[in-house]
């Protein structure tokens, strides 16, 4: 367990140093939540218009896209995983008695890191917009998104070892399944109003239960949301690294 | 430093089962240095790779450094070095970077891993690129920096997956200098794949031929070559004296054939038979237009033992 957690440390280590030793694209990352809080913030607030969500638009909204930031993050692990898959740098470091699962965790990590001062920012930002603050209780939500980041990234990185002879497959599934899977989380606008087709596939998707425990936790409260948020978090962060490290012991590359 | 048993690899290509590894039973005795021959697709990097850990056997078994793959393969991981055929460091990190990362994957510590790769750095003459990214690093120094990698650790077995692929000559040859030295100041072991028979002749002491996936001969260069192949001697006489310069050659080797006035023979230290065949047929008034002695590499020996040629299977 010791060695594991170093060895996680050490891949992390070693994928964030593309973010320090290159700031210029984490500035860049760090624009475009707040780019789409601005531009998607004034017209949700419109069709809400005086319903219960006019009170704090913000308070609803924000939280669906730091969810929104961690599965674009994390469901890009594969992407940059298919430049080394192209080169021999990952067969480099599998030859190297670093522990599987490590391989896997550190890869998310690095791309949840990001995430935290993104969402540091953002809500920091949202404050004087009538944004309430709690900090323990967006902490506690950040943790479950990162449990929840974990699995995703794994996935990306099955992904990305099953797509190695053709990289373009990577992105057509990835881009095939984030798109439903966000909107059908009800991230971006209230899917009560939708068809039931709609409430149906979302229920199954375990994407909703992580937005609505975020929502319940970003408004400072506990709820029963806040459980099953926490039980989709733990199922996707199993399956993942279970699917992921299969990928990686089993593919002859 | 190994020892196999009916090691065995197939994979599924569709619905048909594909064998890349047949039955390899195979012994490397501590500090010997072994070339893996065969064209491509023949079952040497699966080999390499099963000896590494990185891929399971279907059946059999290998003990590597000490240890079973398949019981203990990060165990297996921690004593070898891989050196894989392509760039091993990425392309947008700095070399001490990764030099120094690829230590702390190998468990040292930090101060560890920064001695080593001091060390490493000045013995494969890398430095003052330490700060460099790797991708602008030129052809040669790529392939010192991932030799740097693979023995951060100091392993007493290194495996080579066709280390000289594309490189110049020039290169090769210096990477060669690098692996001698390793060999000479270490006693490190040393198992390579190659298509490059002049490689393995040179360079190995033990040549392992392998083709469709199973080991077809196991020795010396010189010994593979002797046994195998032996020399050729080829001389050109007037179409008259062909039966006469016959009789004269069969007394000093195997005669094969002869063609429109060239006879063909094989013969044992064919450099020593030479002078002497020529002087017989002077005696025997056969005026002789052309000779050589075409001595034997190891495509000859893979021709003989495969009917195929090597050259055919190298990338054009």
């Amino acid at each position: 367990m010791a060695t594991m957690l170093a060895d996680t440390r050490s891949v992390w280590v070693r994928e964030s140093l593309t973010i320090w030793r290159d700031p210029f694209s984490l500035i860049f990352s760090l624009l475009q939540p707040l780019i789409f809080l601005a531009l998607f913030g004034p017209l949700l607030s419109g069709i809400a218009g005086e319903g219960d969500l006019g009170t704090s638009s913000l308070q609803w909204f924000l939280p669906g896209v730091v969810v929104m930031i961690t599965m674009f993050g994390t469901s890009m692990v594969g992407s940059n995983l298919q430049y080394e898959l192209m080169t021999g740098a990952f067969e480099r470091i599998l030859a190297t008695p670093l522990s599987r699962p490590a391989l896997l965790v550190g890869r998310a990590l690095k791309e949840l890191t990001p995430l935290v001062i993104q969402a540091a920012i953002i809500t920091l930002v949202a404050v004087p917009f009538g944004f309430e603050l709690f900090p323990a209780h967006i902490a506690l939500g950040l943790l479950l998104l990162g449990l929840f980041g974990v699995g995703v990234g794994s996935l990306s990185y099955a992904l990305a070892i099953a797509a190695r002879k053709n990289e373009w497959v990577f992105w057509a599934v990835q881009q095939t399944l984030l798109f439903p899977l966000l909107i059908l989380s009800g991230m971006m606008l209230p899917l009560d109003t939708g068809p039931e087709w709609m409430q149906v596939l979302s229920k199954l998707n375990p994407l909703t239960y992580m937005v609505e425990a975020e929502r319940v936790l970003f408004t400072g409260s506990l709820g029963i949301e806040v459980l099953w948020g926490a039980v989709a978090a733990c199922a996707t962060a199993a399956i993942g690294l279970w699917v992921g490290i299969r990928s990686v012991t089993r593919t002859d590359f | 430093m190994i020892h196999t048993e009916k090691l065995t690899r197939s994979f599924r290509v569709g619905k048909e089962t594909v064998e890349a590894v047949r039955g390899v039973d195979l012994d490397v005795a501590p500090g010997e240095l072994v070339a893996f021959l065969g064209p491509n697709g023949a079952g040497k990097s699966t080999t390499l790779k099963m000896l590494t850990s990185l891929l399971a056997p279907t059946s059999g078994t290998a003990r590597v450094a000490g240890l079973d793959v398949l019981a203990d393969p990060a165990g297996v991981r921690q004593r070898i070095g891989y050196i894989g055929q392509n760039t091993g460091a990425g392309l947008s990190y700095r070399v001490w970077d990764e030099l120094f990362l690829q230590g702390r994957f190998y468990g040292l510590s930090r101060s560890e891993a920064t001695d080593r790769g001091r060390e490493l750095v000045s013995s494969l003459a890398l430095d003052g690129m330490e700060l460099r990214k790797v991708s602008s690093l030129s052809g040669g120094q790529k392939r010192r920096l991932d030799i740097a990698l693979g023995l951060i650790h100091s392993p007493e077995l290194l495996f080579l997956d066709e280390p000289s692929t594309g490189m110049d000559p020039q290169n090769r040859a210096n990477l060669w200098e690098h692996i001698i030295r390793l060999r000479e100041q270490h006693g490190t072991t040393i198992v390579l794949t190659t298509h490059y028979l002049e490689e393995a002749d040179t360079m190995s002491e033990r040549v392992v031929v392998i083709d469709h996936g199973r080991i077809i001969a196991d020795d010396t260069a010189a010994r593979l070559k002797a046994k195998q192949a032996g020399d050729r001697i080829t001389f050109t006489v007037w179409p008259a004296d062909v039966p006469r310069a016959r009789e004269v050659a069969e007394r000093a080797g195997e005669v094969t054939g002869d063609v429109s006035g060239t006879v063909t023979l094989r013969a044992e230290s064919g450099d020593r038979v030479l002078p002497g065949l020529l002087s017989a047929l002077a005696n025997q008034q056969v005026a002789v237009q052309a000779a050589t002695l075409h001595q034997p590499t190891l495509d000859d020996v893979f021709l003989s033992l495969t009917g195929r040629s090597l050259r055919e299977g190298v990338d054009a």
